[in-house]
């Protein structure tokens, strides 16, 4: 068995082996060299199972040579491939930008423990997406979830541990409503394993445990993707962690999260029609929509502007999951682009809020006046991720949108494309605040010279952008994925 | 059906919802984690009951023995035992530095803390 076989192991085994190794090293420079490495490693495996499944098909892998669905099965279909790409590169370009960022927020001898984490986390994260087994997403879940705690709370603001607090109260009950949909659907089936699942609930289909299995799975997951109106942890767990975090995590936590409930409604239940006698559609749909208006809206009244981006956020979840909501391939394929375009933007939009505080010493709008003059390319690029938060053309976000409209008109529902576009104007709204403080303020104090964030910082927050216009003006690559994801989401449910 | 049959999944659901209750309406930071736990112990119980079978021995292939129990919820559990452990100790671990930061582990006190952060910045 040649190496290439193994990949979908290594792409969980390498970031977990690389945590205990970073703490061992105690030294930050090491472990920074080595996370690193290992992220770069990490998305090398994630482009290199990708072409594969493009070429050849679903990847199925036995852990230990056990055969699924006994032994634990790492599946690597299409949408999984897509979600691993994603993470692998958001967290690929983070570290890098993490050493000189984290050196202005976390005290010197804490930063072998942010490695340690942060690899932890992204194992975690990659694990969920990699798995075929259900009680292995709950282990995985965990692992990603308690390292980002830990992570969150190492924020300089003595309120960062409030809200991790807060967060580890929600995300563990989160958890365990999860845990507690899969021992319903184990107790139903016997199986655990995700396909054979699948394929075993359509014989218990009528029976109640069904339905409160989907119920417990869909609250749980729904804690963890911060469906409105469980985003409560978000806003404050997002302003106070260190950038590099709030980076990584709005990128890709959340997605995740999203991929969970794809994988348990698309490929678990949706094969026995029960979905018929629960409204979940709508129910679905009106709470993206309330998401999308009700986050916005308060997102134009934040005077911190990476509290603004959390809030912004949720709203932008809200198109992922009102993408869902529509349960159709036009939707879902616009939903699963969306994931990974927000995935990309919103982290290019908080690497460069990182890149301000270190700069400006704050975030606050009331700082932030005549950015413009004083950090050009910093300002320059985040009116472009604004931009592609809005769904501006040649911008990645323009993508999604476009195919969510077009969703939506499949549906001939004219007052939904209305929706869309109306509260893509509150987008607008909120990012025009940043432009008006930014460009037509004068800076307050004396002026001073143009003063930028360091190059390591600079140089992978632009890379970030870079790929925000790059996937919207190259579309092949995000479209054609998402599209292939959701055809064979839906093809796997009839 | 009769109640009594049921008996071990009325005690599940009632630790569960009393776990949860705490979490919800307590404001001291570690009842919270003891409410946590509570919760996260009924689900414990929810997995490992529907595992025993009267009368069945532990999987072992041994001959005059037929009748076995699942041992597959029981090792699922230990794997969340100790999710549940490092969630606690975590939690712990959080409220300790709350402690330190803001002396204090009452929610209220705390939030009027940060609210009078909030009214100075």
């Amino acid at each position: 068995m040649s190496l290439t076989h193994h990949l979908p192991a290594l792409q969980v085994v390498l970031p977990l082996m690389a945590a205990p190794l970073v703490v061992l090293f105690r030294r930050s420079g090491a472990g920074f060299a080595l996370v690193t490495l290992v992220s770069w490693a990490a998305l090398a495996i994630a482009i290199a199972l990708w072409r594969q499944v493009d070429a050849g098909g679903t990847i199925s892998y036995a852990i230990g040579n056990w055969p699924p669905p006994l032994g634990i099965e790492y599946r690597v279909d299409r949408l999984a491939s897509f979600i691993l790409v994603l993470v692998a590169g958001v967290a690929a370009v983070v570290v890098p930008y993490s050493r000189r960022s984290i050196e202005a927020e976390i005290p010197r001898e804490q930063h072998y423990l942010f490695y340690s984490l942060f690899a932890l986390a992204l194992a975690g994260l990659l694990g969920i997406t990699i798995t075929g087994d259900a009680f292995n997403i709950f282990v995985f879940l965990e692992i990603s979830s308690l390292s980002t705690y830990a992570l969150i709370a190492l924020g300089r603001d003595r309120r960062a541990l409030l809200a991790a607090y807060r967060y580890l109260i929600m995300g563990s009950i989160g958890a365990t409503f999860i845990v507690i949909g899969i021992g319903l659907l184990y107790l139903m089936t016997g199986t655990l394993n995700l396909a054979d699942l699948g394929a075993r609930l359509p014989a218990v289909r009528e029976s109640r445990p069904l339905l409160a299995a989907m119920a417990f799975l869909t609250v749980g997951i729904g804690l963890k993707l911060a469906l409105f109106p469980l985003h409560q942890w978000l806003p404050n767990a997002y302003t106070f962690a260190p950038s590099a975090v709030s980076a990584f995590l709005a990128g890709t936590a959340t997605k995740v999260a999203i991929y969970v409930l794809l994988r348990f409604y698309f490929s678990v239940f949706d094969q026995s029609v029960f979905f018929q006698r629960m409204p979940w559609s709508e129910i679905l749909l009106v709470l993206s929509l309330a998401a999308i208006f009700v986050a916005s809206a308060t997102a134009i009244f934040q005077d911190d502007l990476r509290r603004l981006l959390a809030y912004s956020s949720i709203g932008q979840i809200g198109y992922i999951t009102l993408g869902i909501a529509l349960a159709s391939e036009s939707g879902l394929t616009a939903a699963i682009a969306h994931m990974f375009n927000h995935g990309i933007t919103k982290a290019a939009l908080f690497m460069l809020c990182g890149c301000v505080l270190v700069a400006v010493g704050g975030t606050n709008m009331s700082q932030l006046a005549g950015l413009g003059r004083r950090m050009p390319l910093t300002s320059f690029c985040m009116v472009l991720g604004g931009l592609s938060l809005i769904g501006g053309p040649g911008t990645a976000g323009f993508v999604s949108k476009w195919y969510l409209l077009l969703a939506a008109f499949e549906k001939h529902s004219w007052w939904l494309a209305l929706a869309i576009l109306a509260s893509s104007l509150l987008t607008v709204v909120y990012v025009w605040r940043f432009v008006e403080v930014a460009y037509f303020k004068a800076p307050q104090g004396e002026r001073s010279a143009p003063r930028e964030a360091p190059p390591s910082m600079l140089v992978p927050a632009c890379l970030a952008v870079g790929a925000v216009i790059w996937f919207g003006l190259d579309t092949s690559f995000i479209t054609g994925s998402a599209s292939a994801a959701a055809a064979q989401l839906l093809g796997a449910a009839k | 059906m009769n109640p009594a049959s049921h008996f071990s999944y009325w005690i599940t659901v009632f630790l569960m919802v009393t776990g949860l209750f705490i979490v919800m309406a307590r404001g001291n930071l570690i009842k919270k984690m003891v409410g946590l736990g509570i919760f996260q112990t009924a689900v414990y119980l929810l997995y490992i009951v529907p595992g025993k079978i009267i009368g069945g021995t532990a999987p072992i292939l041994a001959d005059g023995f037929t009748l076995y129990s699942n041992p597959l919820p029981h090792v699922l559990i230990l794997t969340a035992i100790v999710v549940g452990v490092a969630t606690l100790a975590l939690g712990l671990a959080l409220v300790v530095r709350i402690h330190e930061a803001y002396g204090s582990i009452e929610e209220d006190e705390i939030l009027a803390a940060e609210q009078a952060e909030r009214a100075a910045s």
